[in-house]
């Protein structure tokens, strides 16, 4: 047990660790001049060295809980995403260390801080492996898709930052709606963090019998008020709120009903950051972004896509297939989570294409790397939690 | 279709964009840019060449790579459509009414609109199969169209190229040297400490590294059609077996796809984990969701048809293996390889019963029906025995005055027996089936259920696919083409002397210009060569004025 | 001019590689669904069963004669029905080189003799025990029944219930002459 204990205190050190770096960054953003030199300011330096302690402690979590366990710890949703959110920062680290530029710093390792958040809001015990994971395939397989992954998101940031800086924001565009519309989404995460802390906290739980689509009688636990009530369900937890309206089978109203309360505290808190600042989000945090340099950044992106796609191929295709064909029977399944896998990677295919043969460079290459990103969360988040497969663990 | 002759003399094909020879502009477009595009190193594309057939057109068609990225987007949306809902494969009902009716129940119109347009089977569907085809072909013409002319390009190219060449490279610079000759020999010593290949020609230097990252793509796309190909090929009968069984304790079956092979199950085994176990961190989990499953195997051996064997022969059987099937380590032997798939536990397997008489309660003994395979004759004691007239597996009711099985699972056995007693030496008969005993007269005994036997089935998936070995190669090809594409770019910087004693400098990377310029900083320093400047960089260049940072 | 052969021969080259990668296509679509099945003029495969009187029957001694080999169940209501229809022909066919054998899908010995003198059955019944002739033959639904005529292939495979006409037709088709 002391293991355990030892990993998540490490965690929370890493994530405290990444708070902290995040504002140094800042400050080597503030006090430094306009990126184009491999050299960086004091602030910088801290910077990176906070960084790269939150790392080492990540990595410290990530060793201590697999020895805790027993098996590489990415066999459920907390594992992977955390083991997500370390990597994110393992190639942020790579990518600095090529280019020595504060602003990815800036906003990589609030992203990664937001991963980690989202990732603690899963059950985060130890849970033994079941029979079809019981394989080295598993610390392989997920740890490579991981690690493409994240260094293909390194790319969305570095797009992010290009259109920060080069998206007018004081005329109305599609651009700037659409990156305001990026920034909330943002926000939508954290309320989901908000919301399900508060609940947690609160101690919230209401139980109910339902039937499911198959036609048998099953068992729910919701740790939100039920806004949403499965099929025929019936309270068990007295004095429970009374669900508002009762879903047809497929609906799994559970997740529905934490999606509906992730958005509302979502949008509560967007409007209040509006109210704060008055101005929109992304016009808040441009002045960040000024001082990044757009060709730098347009490659930074190119780079990772680069670095991050031979790596994802491996992973989440070709140790995919070959474990797939061991635990199995067949190598390709049509599998929800295989399928979006081979999105991504035709998605990126793309990405290279445009970018080499139609010129797609600059800011159309920037809002591509931001929508592979939303591609590799959506197959991160909704695959497993919405479009049940054999992938679904969590 | 008219050649481009180029001011030096040397004739283009149709389609250049920079002289094969020289490397001067041919195209009014690219003498007025500033920079021009080095892709395929300005070469013809062998497609542009000419447009004149049919097949030209389709030709012409496979080869643009726009319409190869629109291929890709089509397979990305159809992919991602049939993820919307479950595919067949993942619906539990079979024949198509059902699944039709499945679709319909669960989803409503969009189900049955998903079901009517195919959208159901996505990924079998013909239109699926020709997009991807259309992919292969897309990547196959246009790799055929573009390597070729890109080799002989780069075989041939001239280390001294006209000033206009340099002029419109991306990083370009011009200035006056004290020396340029010595300028040049220091360049070429620092470029060659870079470990770039340097070849030089009257007064101008071409340094050349990585040159082999320019077939990084040629190499994986033959990776991806080598995949494509093996994958057509297990249409091909022999190279590919996908069957299922359910096989039961103690049962020995013909395995369904590989001739001449028997499986025995001695046993299905399954595992949950237990609190007791060395793992106690698992206690937390475990009191979350309750049971979580540790091990499904199944125990098998292997028999195999002696030579010259033939089907429904058992005595021809020999041992090859015994072996324990689990989740992630199938069984293998011969190309086959049987996976642990599936299990359903406690099917009927025997029942237990007790002869008494009705009056006093009395047992006569005990006897048990193997419901797989049933004796006809039970014997108690003297004069005492039970006889099992005849059996129904899955009693379904009487049919035409006679009782019917609608399967041969023992789901709902019922028994005719005909008690023999010393009492009644002619018998009584009884129909037994669970919770109904029919007599057909008042009986003076009676056959009472005492307990049940069951056993568990296997579910057994059985592969042999020839064709892995194709894919993995295919795989691997690609991994090569796409690592040696990425990780590596090839970098080209030329130096020479112009009029008066100015040098030019010029460079050419195919991505990661950040590291070129780092080099190219490098020779700059030791060489003393003119400043360049980065044109697609307006920021630096303005900005860079300001000084470094600190 | 040199450019004219080339121009033939290019065209040459790329109607054929646009041919083979869409034969390739239209060959994937069209086998996707295939199985290797016994088909109508396959020699029937070679097998060997004991029936329940314990008499062998190796489908090659067979050779020169008509064999009338019908694949059946006890649960099954088609085969039932056919059995007594099959029993009659039996007798007129014997003689003249047709033989009959059913072969019982996952039958019990009590349940398949039960049957059998049930229905007064005089021609020869196997249980296909492992069902390996079963697999060889691609058995899916029950009734199936394969007519294998004197040359040991196959003249044609019936997948339903037949009358007492359709059989008695059947066998005349594989009677020797």
């Amino acid at each position: 047990m002391a293991l355990a204990s030892i990993s998540s205190n490490l965690l929370f050190v890493s994530f405290i660790a990444y708070l902290i770096a995040t504002l140094f960054f800042g400050g080597a953003i503030k006090g430094g001049k306009a990126e184009t030199t491999d050299k960086n300011n004091k602030w910088g330096k801290v910077a990176i060295t906070i960084t790269i302690i939150g790392f080492l402690c990540h990595i410290g979590y990530f060793i201590t809980r697999w020895i805790a366990s027993g098996h590489a710890p990415v066999s459920n949703m907390f594992e992977f995403t955390t083991a997500f959110g370390m990597m994110l920062v393992g190639s942020f680290i790579l990518l600095f260390f090529l280019y020595r530029t504060p602003s990815l710093g800036l906003f990589a390792l609030p992203i990664a801080i937001i991963i980690i958040g989202y990732a603690s809001m899963f059950p985060k015990e130890i849970t033994p492996l079941i029979p079809a994971l019981k394989s080295y395939w598993l610390t392989v397989h997920v740890i490579t898709a991981a690690l493409g992954e994240s260094i293909l998101a390194i790319s969305a940031v570095a797009g992010l930052i290009y259109l920060l800086k080069n998206v007018d924001l004081t005329k109305k565009s599609k651009q700037r709606f659409w990156l305001e519309a990026v920034m909330f989404t943002l926000v939508l995460v954290i309320g989901f963090v908000v919301s399900s802390t508060a609940f947690s906290i609160a101690g919230y739980e209401a139980k109910f019998t339902y039937i499911d689509k198959n036609e048998a009688p099953a068992k729910i636990e919701y740790n939100y008020p039920p806004l949403f009530g499965m099929h025929e369900y019936k309270a068990l937890t007295e004095g429970a709120m009374e669900p508002i309206a009762e879903m047809p089978p497929i609906v799994n109203a559970k997740t529905l009903t934490t999606f509906v309360w992730s958005i509302g505290t979502g949008i509560v808190l967007y409007v209040l950051l509006r109210l704060i600042f008055r101005r929109p989000l992304a016009m808040v945090l441009q002045p960040f972004a000024k001082k990044a340099n757009s060709q730098l950044m347009d490659e930074i992106g190119y780079r990772s896509v680069l670095i991050g796609f031979p790596v994802f191929t491996l992973g989440a295709l070709i140790f995919a297939m070959i474990w797939a064909h061991e635990a199995w029977s067949r190598f390709w399944g049509w599998d929800p989570k295989e399928v979006w896998a081979l999105i991504t990677w035709l998605f990126y295919a793309a990405f290279l294409h445009l970018r080499l043969s139609r010129g797609w460079e600059g800011e159309k290459s920037a809002w591509l790397a931001v929508i592979g990103f939303i591609i590799i969360m959506f197959n991160l988040i909704a695959v497993n939690l919405i479009i049940a497969g054999l992938h679904s663990y969590a | 279709m008219s050649k481009i002759n180029c001011q030096c003399g040397h004739e283009n094909p149709f389609g250049t964009v920079l002289c094969e020879r020289c490397g001067r502009p041919q195209t009014t477009e690219a003498k007025q840019s500033e920079t021009v595009d080095m892709r395929y190193e300005g070469s013809a594309r062998r497609s542009q060449t000419y447009k004149r057939s049919i097949i030209d057109r389709i030709w012409n068609f496979f080869s643009s790579v726009k319409i190869g990225i629109s291929i890709i987007v089509a397979v990305l949306v159809t992919s991602a459509i049939g993820t919307l809902f479950p595919q067949k494969l993942y619906v539990p009902v079979s024949t198509d009414a059902d699944i039709a009716a499945y679709y319909e129940r669960l989803y409503g119109v969009f189900g049955t609109i998903y079901y009517k347009l195919g959208f159901y089977d996505m990924y079998n569907s013909w239109w699926f199969i020709t997009l991807v085809g259309m992919l292969g072909t897309s990547i196959i013409i246009a790799s055929v169209d573009r390597v070729f002319p890109l080799y002989k390009s780069l075989k041939k190219q001239r280390t001294k190229r006209h000033a206009s060449f340099m002029k419109v490279q991306r990083i370009f610079g011009e200035g006056s040297s004290d020396d340029p000759d010595e300028a040049l020999g220091k360049a070429e010593e620092k470029l060659k400490s870079l470990r770039y290949n340097v070849k030089t020609e009257e007064g101008a230097l071409l340094a050349e590294k990585n040159r082999f990252s320019r077939w990084g793509p040629y190499i994986n796309h033959a990776g991806l059609i080598i995949f494509l190909f093996g994958i057509l090929l297990r249409g091909i009968p022999g190279f590919y077996v996908d069957e299922t069984m359910w096989i039961r304790e103690g049962e020995t079956r013909s395995i369904p796809g590989a001739p001449g092979y028997f499986l025995e199950s001695k046993g299905f085994i399954l595992e949950n984990y237990t609190k007791d176990e060395a793992k106690e961190i698992y206690g937390e989990a475990l009191d979350r969701v309750g049971s979580i499953a540790k091990n499904y195997q199944t125990d098998v051996a292997l028999y195999k048809n002696k030579e010259g064997g033939l089907p429904g022969q058992s005595e021809h059987r020999k041992l090859e293996k015994e072996y324990s099937i689990i989740v992630n380590k199938p069984l293998t032997f011969d190309g086959y390889s049987i996976f642990q798939m599936d299990f359903r536990l406690d099917e009927l397997k025997a029942m237990t019963f007790q002869l008494t008489q009705k009056e006093t309660g009395k047992s006569l003994g005990e006897f048990t029906v193997d419901l797989v395979d049933p004796e006809d004759t039970y014997e108690l004691a003297e004069g005492t025995k039970v006889k099992l007239l005849d059996y129904y597996p899955d009693y379904d009711g009487v049919e035409n005055g006679e009782p019917v099985s609608k399967s041969p699972i023992p789901n709902n056995p019922a028994f005719i027996f005909e008690m023999v007693t010393p009492e009644k030496p002619d018998g009584e008969r009884s129909f037994v089936a669970i919770r109904q005993t029919l007599e057909t007269e008042e009986n003076a005994y009676k056959v009472n259920f005492i307990k049940a036997d069951t056993r568990d089935i296997s579910g057994l998936t059985i592969r042999k696919d020839r064709t892995l070995y194709i894919l993995l190669f295919g795989g691997i090809i690609f991994m090569i083409g796409v690592a040696m594409g990425s990780y590596w770019n090839h970098r080209r910087i030329w130096i020479q002397k112009g009029k008066d004693n100015t040098l030019l400098i010029a460079a050419h990377t195919n991505k990661n210009w950040f590291s070129l310029k780092k080099e190219l900083n490098q020779v700059q320093d030791i060489a003393h060569l003119p400043a360049y400047e980065d044109r697609l960089d307006k920021e630096s260049t303005s900005e860079n004025l300001e000084g470094d940072q600190q | 001019m040199a450019s004219k052969s080339k121009k033939k021969k290019r065209l040459v080259i790329r109607t054929v590689v646009l041919l083979l990668l869409v034969s390739a296509v239209v060959y994937t679509i069209a086998f996707k669904d295939k199985v290797d099945v016994l088909a109508v003029g396959d020699m029937a495969p070679d097998f060997e069963l004991t029936d329940l009187d314990g008499n062998k029957h190796r489908l090659s001694d067979y050779k020169g004669e008509g064999v009338f080999l019908n694949f059946w169940g006890t649960w099954c209501g088609p085969c039932k029905r056919e059995m007594p229809f099959m029993e009659s022909q039996y007798k007129a066919f014997e003689k003249k080189g047709v033989h009959i054998l059913a072969v019982n899908i996952k039958g019990s010995d009590l349940k398949v003799e039960a049957f059998r003198d049930n229905y007064k059955l005089t021609f020869p019944i196997a249980i296909d025990k492992t069902e390996s002739v079963k697999e060889v033959y691609n058995i899916i639904p029950l009734p199936t029944t394969f007519l294998i005529n004197k040359e040991g292939r196959i003249e044609q495979i019936i997948t339903r219930e037949m009358s007492e006409d359709e059989i008695k037709s059947h066998m005349e088709s594989i009677q020797p002459d």
